[in-house]
């Protein structure tokens, strides 16, 4: 019985050479596609030193773009905060007819190309678009102006926080609302003292996630900003302004704020990510 | 508080969950619900709960109906088979919840919901659990959590779906005396659901055996052991042999096309035949269990068994061997016409 459980232990075991090479494989390739081209944003956006660092990042316009960001980032996130909460609570906790549609729907933006999702805002709400007579004549301006950013990074970052808590919400079952509801508990109660503690690890995470890909979207964005300097230029599309304008010092600073927002998204992540461990909860 | 049933219908899908369901709780009784899965059992506990709605009928708690009213307005204790405690409180947390969530105006003061909480625990005997998360207990001591919980509210009814399933027998047995004994004390109306036959008949007041949404029999738990209503109740309840008019005429020919049910503790064997009607069989197998002998025969030619329990005094007055060549009469057996079953 014992030789045989140690045979077998050696068995699932490759020899050196090969533990070695496919660890050698995976470092060089982690080191030239994630660390290489992080360790290179920061080498550029400090090639010509500190000042010029600073100066590109104090310059008005690249200080519009920061700011834009974050209300883009600031009203798409507390939508899909209590969008994604609703809906994931509706689908664990609920049956009713056309659920599956629901899930199905949203997926959508997962599914879509961004550059498409920020085409379809285009056409619904542009100068030529379904409803761009009647917004013109309401003098209302989505398209090329900051609404449509945020609408756009709304609906790209849809998915993050109810894609997160459905499994986690029907895995929890609702016997804990059901014994809550039969104590005398409301609605409101059973949601704050008894759904709302048990997803919290699982919730910030989706939070997290969500934000970090609300910051750095591109494409939907890109489509629907129509690029005007100080205006509705984001943090991305500033990237590339500055970039084709071939003015590279510029270009990476901004983007080493991104890169920097990317790894603090990562550190707090994987705290959180401990810290749900820890609790028991399980998130995925 | 007593409970009435009146005509209650439900369905899910195209699967009919209860199926004209009439039945009367006393005041005070503990009653069982007993059934094999998928008999309608838990539903029809879950709509005397308010966590599901019956399609049509009535339910009248004290006379009066309180379908429109939801679960919380109940005032119903319910305690669930995988207890459902609430994983991120204290123990003394969960008994609490059902204090804290009251409205204002009825809400205790902090000092008194603290001396009903360790009221309620000491009632189940885990006081010294308070302080500890639902996640450190066993499986025995959460369910008593969850009955001191469901008792914190002071509930006219008390319903409990499955409360010892998920336990080992050990516990099971332990918890199924603690339950009736705090039933004596408490005397709150209490329904609970289970499969288990034993636990049906040794802790309730009442018996309701349920099979395919449909009341089979409604009794004391002598009555439905002793007298079964229907064959399925037969069956379910206790071990039976079937003897079919086909293959053995006399026990059951006054009905033409029928079958006796006979218990197996209600069979006598002879080594001579005891009259006419008497069946000649071969012993198969003799297997001594605790106190009772279980011997298993066949009919010359057939390859269905008998099963026959005796009781070990009997047995060693007269003892039998595989092989032997024996005759079998019972003492006592029940006709059902075959269409009835």
């Amino acid at each position: 019985m014992s030789a045989q459980h140690i045979k077998r232990r050696i068995s699932t075991q490759e020899s050196p050479l090969v533990t070695v090479t496919l660890i050698a494989i995976a470092l060089v390739f982690m080191a030239l596609f994630l660390v290489l081209p992080l360790v290179t944003v920061f080498i550029e956006a400090f090639a010509k030193g500190w000042d010029l660092y600073w100066t590109a990042l104090k310059e008005p316009v690249a200080w519009e773009a920061i700011k834009l960001t974050f209300i883009a980032a600031g009203i798409a996130v507390p939508a899909n905060l209590v969008f994604g909460v609703s809906a994931a609570w509706a689908i664990a906790k609920f049956d009713f007819k056309g659920k599956s549609l629901l899930i199905t729907l949203i997926d959508l933006p997962f599914a879509v190309s961004p550059v498409v999702s920020g085409l379809v805002f285009v056409l619904l709400f542009g100068a030529q678009g379904w409803f761009g007579h009647w917004l013109q004549a309401h003098d209302i301006r989505l398209i090329f102006a900051v609404p449509g950013i945020v609408l756009a990074t709304i609906f790209v970052t849809f998915p993050f926080i109810a894609r997160q808590l459905i499994p986690l919400m029907q895995a929890q079952g609702k016997e804990e609302e059901e014994a809550a509801v039969s104590l005398g508990a409301s609605g409101w109660q059973t949601f704050w003292r008894v759904t709302l503690p048990n997803i919290k690890w699982g919730l910030l995470y989706g939070v997290i996630l969500c934000n970090a890909r609300a910051m750095g979207e591109f494409g939907a964005v890109s489509v629907v900003s129509g690029h005007i300097r100080g205006l509705t230029n984001t943090m991305p599309l500033h990237v590339e302004i500055l970039y084709n304008e071939y003015n590279f010092v510029a270009a990476f600073s901004v983007a080493s704020l991104l890169a920097l927002l990317a790894v603090v998204t990562l550190i707090v992540k994987s705290t959180v990510e401990w810290q749900a461990k820890r609790s028991g909860d399980i998130l995925h | 508080m007593s409970i009435t049933i009146q005509n209650l219908n439900k369905q899910f899908g195209t699967y009919k969950a209860l199926d004209n369901i009439n039945l009367e709780v006393n005041s005070g009784e503990l009653l069982a619900l007993l059934g094999p899965s998928g008999c309608g059992k838990t539903s029809l506990l879950r709509i005397i709960g308010g966590m599901e709605l019956a399609d049509s009928g009535s339910l009248l708690f004290h006379g009066e109906d309180i379908q429109q009213r939801d679960a919380r307005e109940r005032n119903v204790g319910f305690v669930f088979q995988h207890y459902a405690l609430f994983r991120h409180m204290t123990v003394f947390e969960n008994v609490a919840f059902g204090l804290r969530v009251k409205p204002k105006k009825e809400r205790h003061n902090e000092a008194e919901i603290k001396r009903r909480v360790h009221e309620l625990l000491n009632l189940v005997q885990l006081d010294f659990l308070a302080d500890r998360y639902p996640s450190q207990l066993s499986g025995g001591q959460r369910q008593r959590i969850a009955l001191a919980r469901a008792l914190a509210v002071e509930p006219k009814i008390l319903l409990l779906d499955e409360p010892f399933g998920a336990l080992d027998a050990q516990v099971r047995k332990e918890l199924r005396r603690w339950l009736r004994r705090l039933h004596n004390d408490l005397h709150i109306t209490s329904i609970f659901v289970t499969h288990d036959q034993e636990e049906a008949l040794e802790v309730a007041d009442r018996v309701v055996v349920m099979n395919k949404g449909k009341i089979e029999q409604v009794g004391t738990p002598d009555e439905v052991y002793a007298t079964p209503a229907t064959p399925f109740v037969y069956q379910f309840i206790g071990n039976v042999n079937l003897f079919h008019s086909r293959d053995h005429a006399p026990w059951s020919d006054e009905h033409g096309d029928a079958v006796a049910y006979v218990r197996p503790h209600d069979i006598d064997i002879s080594r001579v035949a005891q009259d006419e009607t008497a069946l000649a069989v071969e012993v198969k197998l003799v297997r001594a269990i605790g106190s009772i002998v279980r011997v298993e025969v066949a009919a010359d030619g057939s390859s269905e068994f008998i099963e026959i329990e005796l009781s070990r005094e009997r047995f060693d007055s007269s003892p039998l061997l595989e092989g032997d060549k024996v005759f079998i009469r019972p003492r006592q057996f029940r006709v059902f016409e075959a269409e009835a079953i």
